[in-house]
């Protein structure tokens, strides 16, 4: 089985700053992936080289096709959907055009409405308040729209940048309840970095652990799961 | 009091005027943060080259629609050469890059076409609007003309997908580049678009401040004002800010002593200071709801 997402010797740097130093790994098609480590680990930096929104060398392919000389808005248009850290809600418009956004790259547009509509049902939240502001919502709200958003452009790959960032723990369940259920019915591939490793271990079958810029771990993420000494050392629980 | 109403109607003829160089101001500053101060030699040269169609023995409207066309390219192509390649520096080569546009544009303007006084036809002739004595029927147009161009730049942002793409560019350009759009291709169109309203109120005022490569200057002022008035973030904000710097303008100049016609452009610099002391976000300038 060849690998959606390829990435080898990945390096990345911030200015005069390496932060990767020669990252592989693969996503096998459908498959739902962690990326875990602590602050400042790489994590970030690793789906921002993949959406070439930092400068770095090595391989991306993605389906056989190099990723590496392609603006951010192209990468997009092959149908990676990057949830980024924050959010990145267009908070001063509505909840609507936040979703008709994520949708810009789209030409159905029939099929555009017909998945707005998807997501309200998704996300009832949404829809009570698709009039509104999208910086009025709540930060868990604003999470549900950002994967919302993300998932109208009909991604094949969707890369989440701490989902359960500055949200309530009950909420984050639901969130991840909500991902899994995407991964297995819409046959989205994910890879989701997070700092919550339990919550993150739970949701994904393979998992890859990152320590200051490099891969230190990987493996199927019950096996991590149940690796006291990984666990103590690397993931803090 | 007719002489009020009188001057409330004419300040709303060129306030109009104002609005769509406040708009184009906002439009560009919006996109890359800086304000354009060549946007009124902008307008001046499409008013120059439409006036040369009409010399050519083009009919108004159909010389009115190539400058709107050939104004949106050079917008873009500005952009292209000039202001991409510096969207990374500091501040102070932007600055220069606009006032050596401002330079070279009003140069070559005076080149081909000289220094001299022209006289710019107006399609709506200049008898009495409706036979009132308040205002005329080229004022009636120039509001007019604005009201409807209003009209559909908001459904422009409003209803059309390239419409969304723009705002979400310049509100939010890495998120906007994380859902597919090339922003880069949006500011250039922002480019082309603020040109091409530029050149709309070039073409407005030209029968009424006479055609020559200095026009805009003053015209320009007021456009700031409009828009520091309105707030910079808010193109709404810079629409009613025209308005009202042209009814204040004429106000000011008929009932405040000593202003009179010469004292009017200082009114506009003071209105500027006053906004930035007083209220620097403009009247309308943006109020983000936010819960944290």
């Amino acid at each position: 089985m060849t690998a959606m997402l390829n990435v080898k010797d990945l390096r990345a740097y911030y200015g005069q700053v390496q932060a990767l130093h020669g990252l592989s790994f693969a996503l096998n098609e459908g498959s739902l992936t962690t990326l875990l480590g602590a602050n400042g680990a790489g994590k970030t930096t690793t789906l921002r080289a993949i959406c070439n929104m930092v400068r770095s060398t090595g391989s991306i392919e993605f389906e056989g096709a190099q990723l590496g000389n392609r603006s951010t808005e192209n990468i997009v248009r092959l149908g990676i959907a990057h949830v980024p850290q924050g959010r990145g809600t267009f908070t001063t418009m509505t909840v609507e055009e936040n979703l008709q956004l994520g949708a810009i790259p789209r030409r159905d547009s029939k099929g555009v409405v017909s998945d707005i509509e998807r997501m309200y049902d998704h996300f009832p939240v949404l829809k009570q308040r698709h009039t509104q502001q999208a910086g009025t919502l709540s930060g868990g709200e604003q999470q549900m729209l950002a994967v919302a958003r993300a998932l109208m452009l009909r991604p094949r790959l969707m890369l989440l940048d701490e989902p359960s960032f500055g949200l309530a723990p009950l909420i984050v369940r639901d969130l991840f309840g909500i991902l899994g259920k995407i991964n297995r019915n819409d046959k989205v591939t994910i890879l989701v970095v997070e700092q919550n490793a339990q919550l993150a271990l739970e949701l994904a079958d393979t998992a890859y652990v990152i320590e200051t810029g490099r891969i230190v771990m990987s493996g199927k993420a019950n096996d991590i799961a149940n690796n006291e000494d990984v666990r103590k050392s690397y993931l803090g629980y | 009091m007719e002489l009020f109403t009188n001057q409330v109607l004419a300040g709303i003829a060129t306030g109009a005027i104002y609005a769509c160089m406040a708009l184009a101001v906002v439009m560009i500053y919006q996109a890359i943060d800086h304000l354009n101060f060549a946007q009124g030699e902008m307008a001046m040269f499409s008013t120059f080259i439409s006036w040369q169609l009409m010399q050519w023995g083009i009919p108004y409207w159909w010389a009115f629609l190539l400058t709107l066309a050939f104004s949106f390219a050079g917008g873009i192509l500005i952009e292209r050469l000039l202001f991409k390649p510096l969207a990374k520096a500091p501040i102070l080569t932007n600055v220069a890059g606009f006032i050596a546009l401002f330079a070279i544009i009003n140069s070559v303007a005076g080149l081909t076409w000289d220094f001299t006084i022209k006289q710019y036809p107006t399609p709506f002739g200049s008898s009495p609007f409706l036979g009132s004595q308040l205002i005329s029927t080229h004022q009636a147009g120039m509001i007019g003309v604005t009201v409807v161009l209003l009209i559909l730049l908001y459904l422009f942002f409003q209803f059309t997908r390239v419409g969304l793409a723009m705002r979400a560019a310049a509100s939010l350009p890495e998120s906007a580049r994380l859902v597919g759009i090339n922003t880069s291709w949006m500011i250039a169109l922002g480019w082309g678009m603020a040109a091409a309203i530029g050149s709309i109120a070039g073409m407005l005022i030209a029968p009424v401040v006479f055609l020559e490569p200095n026009m805009m200057g003053g015209v320009l002022i007021y456009g700031f004002a409009a828009a520091v008035l309105g707030g910079l973030t808010s193109p709404l904000g810079a629409v009613i800010g025209g308005f009202l710097v042209g009814v204040f303008e004429n106000l000011a100049g008929t009932y405040i002593p000593g202003v009179g016609n010469e004292l009017k452009l200082p009114i506009a610099l003071a209105l500027i200071i006053t906004v930035l002391v007083v209220k620097p976000a403009g009247l309308f300038g943006r109020a983000i709801v936010k819960r944290v």
